[in-house]
């Protein structure tokens, strides 16, 4: 197959290195502290080979897979959404001249390129919802653009989604369909190996580094049927249509009270979201009042004071701020960028310690609605 | 120090002293402190005082006895601000878990001649008596929040201090989630930052040391521990600790010592 091409696990190790000589971050799933997390990956051993996860609503576990998988676990606790879009990003710092002027330095960003490692469909697809929002608009979002730029994307397919996973209804994954430089597909059955794929001349020019064989018949098939796989297991499903219409008809629904009820507002859900992009800026000045810094951190809709306008707040109650969150991820996002604002790697469902899940809080909308529509 | 600068005092009611503790270990930062402002009155760190009134009072402690009601009064008008500082002055610290509960019960407990102990029924916040300028949660107080606050005052602006949950500290930092991933009891949901998610960094959980966030959602937490096999009285101890007098944690220990489950 042209362009296709299989590496064992040295040919992974090499590729590695052929992106470390490249001058690149690498930057990949690792285990640490009980999880599978973002990381730098400088050999094989940093990745978390044999070690997979189970996830399910308000529940992480690592568990041994008895057998020498790479990327056999689902989305890891952290997407890439830190790596491009820090939780704490300095704006500028001001120093106070002798002549009571003040002296501002805007924070210079100079990030080493960084190369992506293993990134799941789901979150290369988050990425893409990321380069629209803060690269592709009037006022684009430099300190973003400049780690973005030159950034090297080696993309895993997913051959093992969890509980929470739900990214065939979103139409995110398994398989990734765009935005690598190359895209790999682990195959478990007969000899370990990895199905190759570039995506762009640059991952062309990478892939001819690697010692490598080409792919034949058999090893293309096997990789479909590690998606198909993959496919047919998705924990959780998502209808999409007319949920756009759907969630702004259930503005009014008693059924987020019944969702406040539960929901802790404490925000986790939009932390680990990779599309949620909400932040506050912060002035901070030293006891002196002689230098002062700009902070852009990350906030949240689910935060009561983040809807302070003047002296109120625009949504006081847990479940206008629920509503909020999702009516903005699943209906107005499409109005606003033209996509859906949900990739379904089912991180908020997993990490909320409440343990409500996104998917079954639609399907009740959904319910309601139907019941309605019947009279 | 200039005299010019706003001048400091420091008193101290129902405490443990840690929360003053807090600005002597300021260490580095203990210089510019003594330059942003006179410290006029701190017994804890000198003898020497200058009379007041002061421009910005620090509070340390609840009111538990009927002499530090009338003390609390005097430090109200001497003072042009006052901050109180750490659970007991903000929600009355864990001498508060008297507050359900007969006190004659505890000074017999604890002292071996209770009739030479004179204490109120109640333990409660400097805010029950007077009128507070801002108050400083935890427990004990941040050093960095308290520095803060005392910057903001001295430059007459709103101390950047935030009200929403440990949790939004703990996934900043990229930390792991010990309630999710571990399985532990942790108050970091329904907490209020502070911290920066000091105890799930060293895979402990929140024990509550800031008191509730701004929109504490005590009683789904606590479904969600109990449907993980804790006991109500487990859960009761758990929000009857250094915030127990605050409305939302000591609201949900009274759920569940009333067999709320």
């Amino acid at each position: 197959m042209a362009g296709v091409s299989v590496l064992d696990l040295a040919g992974l190790g090499a590729l590695l290195d052929a992106l470390h000589s490249r001058g690149y971050t690498v930057l990949g799933p690792t285990v640490r502290d009980g999880v599978i997390t973002t990381g730098e990956v400088h050999t094989l051993e940093d990745l978390p080979r044999g070690v997979g996860d189970e996830q399910d609503a308000g529940h992480y576990r690592l568990r041994e897979r008895g057998d020498d998988a790479i990327f056999g676990f689902a989305a890891p606790m952290q997407s890439a959404k830190q790596v491009f879009f820090p939780a704490d990003e300095l704006i500028w710092r001001g120093r106070r001249t002798p002549d009571g002027a003040f002296d501002v330095g805007h924070a210079q960003s100079d990030p080493a390129p960084v190369a992506l490692f293993g990134v799941r469909s789901c979150d290369l697809a988050a990425v893409g919802v990321h380069d629209a929002v803060l690269d592709r608009r009037e006022f684009v979002d430099t300190r973003y653009q400049a780690r973005r730029d030159g950034t090297f994307v080696v993309a895993a397919s997913c051959a093992e989604p969890a509980g929470t996973c739900f990214c065939v209804s979103m139409d995110t994954g398994p398989k990734p369909t765009g935005g690598y430089d190359i895209a790999l597909t682990e195959i478990l059955d007969g000899e370990h190996r990895f199905l190759a794929e570039a995506g762009t001349p640059a991952g062309e020019e990478v892939l001819a580094e690697v010692p490598a064989q080409p792919a034949d018949y058999d090893d293309v098939a096997a990789a479909d049927e590690v998606i198909d796989q993959a496919r047919s297991r998705m924990g959780r499903t998502m209808r999409t249509d007319g949920l756009r219409d759907l969630l702004y008809a259930s503005a009014q629904s008693p059924h987020w009270e019944d969702v406040a009820n539960r929901c802790l507002a404490c925000t986790n859900c939009t932390m680990v979201c990779p599309t949620c992009f909400c932040t506050s800026v912060e002035d901070v000045s030293d006891l002196t009042g002689d230098i002062d810094e700009r902070h852009r951190v990350w906030d949240s809709c689910f935060s009561q004071e983040y809807s302070r306008l003047h002296t109120n707040f625009v949504r006081s109650t847990t479940a206008a701020r629920y509503r909020q969150w999702a009516t903005h991820k699943l209906a107005s996002w499409q109005d606003q960028f033209g996509m859906s604002g949900c990739v379904g790697c089912g991180r908020c469902i997993a990490w909320c310690p409440a343990g409500i899940d996104i998917t079954a809080e639609v399907a009740v909308l959904r319910g309601t609605a139907l019941r309605e529509a019947k009279g | 120090m200039s005299t010019s600068a706003p001048s400091l005092a420091v008193w101290k009611f129902a405490s443990c002293d840690g929360c003053q503790l807090s600005l002597l270990n300021c260490e580095k930062e203990l210089l510019a402190v003594a330059d942003a402002v006179q410290i006029a009155y701190f017994p804890e760190a000198t003898r020497g005082y200058i009379e007041g009134p002061y421009d910005i009072s620090l509070v340390e402690g609840s009111i538990t006895t009927g002499e530090d009601a009338r003390r609390i009064q005097e430090v109200r008008a001497v003072s042009k601000r006052v901050i109180t500082i750490g659970a007991c002055a903000t929600s009355g610290g864990i001498q508060a878990l008297r507050n359900s509960a007969d006190v004659r019960d505890f000074t017999e407990a604890v002292y071996a001649h209770p009739e030479y102990i004179s204490t109120l029924e109640r333990s409660t916040p400097i805010s029950a008596h007077i009128t507070v300028d801002f108050q400083l949660r935890g427990c004990p107080i941040d050093r960095a929040q308290l520095l803060e606050v005392v910057a903001a005052f001295v430059q007459g602006r709103q101390p950047r201090i935030p009200t929403y949950s440990v949790c939004v500290e703990c996934k900043r930092r990229g930390l792991t989630c010990v309630a999710v991933a571990k399985g532990m009891a942790c108050l970091g949901p329904v907490t209020q930052a502070g911290c920066g998610a000091l105890c799930p960094s060293f895979d402990r959980g929140c024990y509550g040391c800031f008191g509730p966030q701004d929109s504490a959602n005590t009683s789904s937490l606590a479904d969600r521990l109990a449907s993980a096999g804790m006991t109500s009285r487990d859960i009761q101890r758990l929000f009857s600790t250094y915030n127990v007098g605050s409305q939302a944690f000591g609201a949900q220990a009274q759920r569940e010592q009333g067999g709320a489950r």
